[in-house]
């Protein structure tokens, strides 16, 4: 009898053993399915993102354990903010940002979210805006967008996603830098939106290259203007707006982050498998598809990166006076 | 003549041996989907989705994942049928409606006819909407792009219309029923100010709203539970069921009874279906309102009527065939499970708009090839599968009753991996069954919830484009004359409850 309860305590400390040397070996892997936050609804631009970074993931082992995505789409991303910051396994939490991630807690302090807190595993892209009108708007330059638009005051309607979100920055920006009273209408979706300007029930919007590609290779939607530093690859004949004289542009971040409270060691671990991600030949196919850019960034540079995006979104909502 | 010959080809691509194989797969594993209560086409789709990766690296092309995809997607909706009739839980969102009805008859021994009936409306809808995909798939996305919000909130308040007649004689406790669905319809996030709304206490858990699902499987589910074991109507007895060939033979006779609800269901749900924002629960909802407003025997919905269930069975698989043309056509989600084929599409390189039709035809023509084999496939399963559905009712009450908790607390957790939302259903089952006992409708509310979230921001942007001016219902083209005919049909009712009430208190006075 003895002997075998010092058997069984043998085993049992033989396995612990084996448990902990192979735990040291590697830092941090998952030992459960990873919940993937998506801070948009389903078929959007970070949807889809989100489940080909889940696909990429799938396709070449690179995980253990399978990334399950949930859409949290309510208020521009708070949903998801609150969903994060209150996840029970920081460790097995990741989100997927837009630039919702700097603009809803400066809205909305109440929701007491610091985005510093957040873990930052990598910033797999930054998707680019144009404006766009429809082929039989009979507009054809951002010129003559301009004085349409001016003339038809709050009879032009833009539509974006969101309220205060990234095609509302935009639209403000170009009402009070030309002198326009264009009306702004919030949709779910930046695919509903392309979709109300090609059966012409909206006059513009500022659709990322995604959400209108379909409806530019038909021809029915028109690209004036891109808000680019650069000219896009997929639109060598769309000047910039800054190449028309004004120093504006303005980007998407396409971030996966940690819940706050992530441990450095998988903090370590996801950047990793985010940087496989990114290096493997579908992310790559699909950043030039879909006329994405930005490279990877990660850890420190990352943080200094959001910063920068803090404090500029600070400026820009102020000016517009959604936030005092 | 092209089109028909470009069918053919695409049937006979559907039909190679891999894509058959998978179109079976698909059927079947759509079907376990659906049936299982909380579960529908969208997680089956979205859990599924990298698996697809798989099977492309065996057959290069994106057509096979996406006959498969495809095929879940139909299969759970044949499949969500099969709870909601057997045990009275909607096995999908989807499915719902077909709960009015097919739960009635399952109790009264009738469940083989309801079971035949919703696979042979399901089988009809498929067809039929297959048929105006194929032939009008163009035309058909220019109609859904001349749909902006006016028009779509013209077409929810149509569905309201269709409700007032839902709840049975009680005019007033169906407008109550459906306002409480409509306030907890607002719970969450406001889409148009990005304001948080009726956080009750604070409680996270509401900051993404009262889903549609946790309030259907309380209230079908807990609270139907509840009013059995109240009643005792049913007693520790269990429903007598006889399964034979026979019998599955006779109830497919019994199908020419529902012709009507199948057709109106048909294509009001593949109508529904091609409207972006929609979608197949919506679509279903309204063919049941509507087929049950058109009858002549009103009063015998609710009852276990055949037609109760061909109409929304008919509808959720027509538009779910409807929902997947914006998606092709505009690059547009129909519905939340088109959502995730549309991202599908997207990882796999092709590109959805209007130029899918012309540049990818090898993709497309396979797929609509395989939408009719599946149809197909998924009709004949799930007939074979009948008596083995037929079975579970044979079940004592009193082990099916644990078993009903069980699925709707398992079903609650699986659709969003929330808790909160757990008790919440365990909470909403509760009060329905209270309601209930109050004699206050509870479908009008659950109807509400679904159309709510659709209808508001549709109304709030439609006032934004016209300065609040609310002629804007009115003054256009196809707005106009929908915003109209439903009106009118919200004041019918009404009036003759009014006019009944003055004729009894005159007959009452003498």
């Amino acid at each position: 009898m003895t002997f075998m309860k010092q058997l069984f305590i043998g085993l049992i400390s033989a396995t612990l053993m084996i448990g902990t040397m192979s735990s040291t070996a590697i830092a941090f892997e998952p030992d459960k399915p990873i919940e993937f936050i998506i801070m948009a609804g389903k078929g959007g631009g970070a949807d889809k993102m989100a489940r080909l970074m889940q696909a990429i993931v799938e396709k070449e082992n690179l995980s253990n354990r399978p990334l399950f995505p949930t859409n949290k789409s309510g208020g521009s991303g708070a949903e998801a903010l609150i969903a994060a910051k209150n996840a029970n396994d920081p460790d097995h939490t990741l989100m997927v940002t837009l630039n919702s991630f700097f603009t809803t807690p400066l809205r909305q302090p109440g929701l007491r979210i610091d985005n510093s807190t957040f873990a930052p595993i990598g910033r797999m892209a930054e998707d680019t805006f144009l404006l766009w009108v429809h082929k039989d708007s009979g507009v054809t330059t951002f010129a003559e967008y301009l004085t349409k638009a001016k003339a038809d005051g709050n009879k032009w309607v833009m539509g974006g996603t969101g309220r205060a979100g990234e095609d509302n920055i935009i639209t403000n920006f170009l009402n009070n830098e030309f002198g326009l009273s264009m009306k702004y209408i919030p949709y779910q979706g930046g695919g509903e939106v392309a979709k109300q300007v090609a059966g012409k029930q909206l006059n513009s919007s500022v659709n990322n290259p995604s959400e209108a590609l379909g409806f530019y290779e038909s021809g029915d939607l028109v690209p004036l203007v891109a808000f680019t530093d650069e000219r896009l690859p997929l639109f060598p004949n769309v000047p910039t707006l800054k190449e028309l004289g004004n120093d504006f542009s303005y980007f998407m971040q396409r971030a996966v982050v940690g819940a706050p409270g992530m441990s450095d060691d998988a903090l370590a671990y996801y950047t990793d498998l985010f940087t496989k991600v990114y290096q493997s030949s579908d992310w790559q196919d699909y950043k030039n598809k879909q006329s994405l850019m930005g490279e990877f960034m990660t850890g420190d540079e990352l943080r200094i990166y959001w910063d920068a995006q803090n404090s500029r979104h600070s400026v820009i909502l102020k000016a517009s006076g959604d936030i005092k | 003549m092209d089109v028909f010959i470009s069918l053919l080809d695409g049937i006979m691509v559907a039909l190679e041996p891999m894509n058959l194989g998978l179109a079976v797969l698909g059927v079947v594993v759509g079907l376990f989907v659906g049936a299982m209560p909380g579960l529908g086409s969208v997680n089956g789709v979205a859990i599924l989705l990298p698996f697809t990766f798989v099977i492309q690296s065996f057959t290069g092309g994106a057509t096979s994942p996406m006959i498969f995809l495809a095929a879940i997607y139909y299969g759970a909706m044949y499949g969500g049928a099969i709870s909601s009739i057997t045990l009275g839980i909607p096995g999908a969102s989807t499915a719902v409606s077909t709960t009015f009805d097919g739960r009635p008859m399952a109790l009264s021994g009738r469940a083989h006819i309801a079971l035949v009936a919703a696979a042979l409306a399901s089988f009809a809808g498929g067809t039929i909407s297959n048929i105006m995909f194929t032939g009008f798939a163009p035309i058909l996305a220019s109609v859904a792009l001349s749909f902006g919000d006016p028009e779509v909130f013209a077409l929810m308040l149509m569905a309201f219309a269709t409700f007032i007649g839902l709840g049975g004689d009680d005019i007033p406790k169906t407008i109550f029923s459906i306002c409480i669905g409509l306030v907890l319809a607002t719970v969450g996030f406001d889409i148009v100010s990005g304001e948080p709304r009726l956080i009750f206490f604070d409680i996270t858990g509401f900051s993404h709203g009262i889903r549609f699902l946790v309030l259907a499987i309380g209230v079908y589910g807990i609270g139907e539970m509840l009013w059995t074991i109240n009643t005792n109507r049913y007693g520790s007895s269990m429903t007598q069921v006889d399964v034979s060939a026979r019998n599955i033979i006779d109830a497919i006779k019994e199908f020419r009874h529902a012709k009507r609800g199948t057709l109106i269901g048909s294509f009001l749900g593949f109508f529904v279906g091609i409207l972006p924002a929609a979608g197949a629960t919506p679509g279903a909802l309204m063919a049941y309102g509507v087929a049950k407003l058109t009858s002549k025997d009103q009063s015998s919905f609710g009852k276990g009527n055949i037609n109760g269930i061909a109409a929304p069975e008919a509808a959720n698989n027509s538009a779910s065939t409807g929902a997947m043309l914006p998606m092709m056509t505009l690059g547009i989600p129909g519905s939340p499970t088109t959502a995730v084929l549309l991202a599908g599409m997207v990882i796999w390189g092709l590109q959805p708009g209007p130029l899918l039709f012309t540049n990818q035809p090898d993709f497309v023509w396979p797929l609509i090839g395989s939408f009719y084999i599946s149809n197909v496939i998924a009709v004949l399963v799930n007939l074979a599968f009948i008596p083995v559905f037929l079975w579970m009712l044979r079940m004592p009450f009193t082990i099916l009753a644990p078993m009903i908790f069980v699925l709707s607390l398992v079903g609650t957790y699986a659709a969003y991996l929330d808790m909160f939302d757990v008790s919440l259903m365990v909470l909403v089952g509760i009060a329905a069954f209270f309601l209930r006992i109050l004699d206050y409708p509870v479908a009008p509310a659950v109807l509400a919830i679904v159309l709510g979230p659709i209808a508001e921001p549709k109304l709030r942007q439609s006032l934004l484009f016209s300065d609040g001016d609310f002629s804007i219902f009115f003054t256009r083209p196809i707005a106009g004359p929908i915003t109209v005919i439903a009106l009118i049909l919200i004041l019918l009712p009404l009036i003759k409850f009014i006019k009944n009430k003055f004729i009894t208190k005159k007959a009452e006075q003498p």
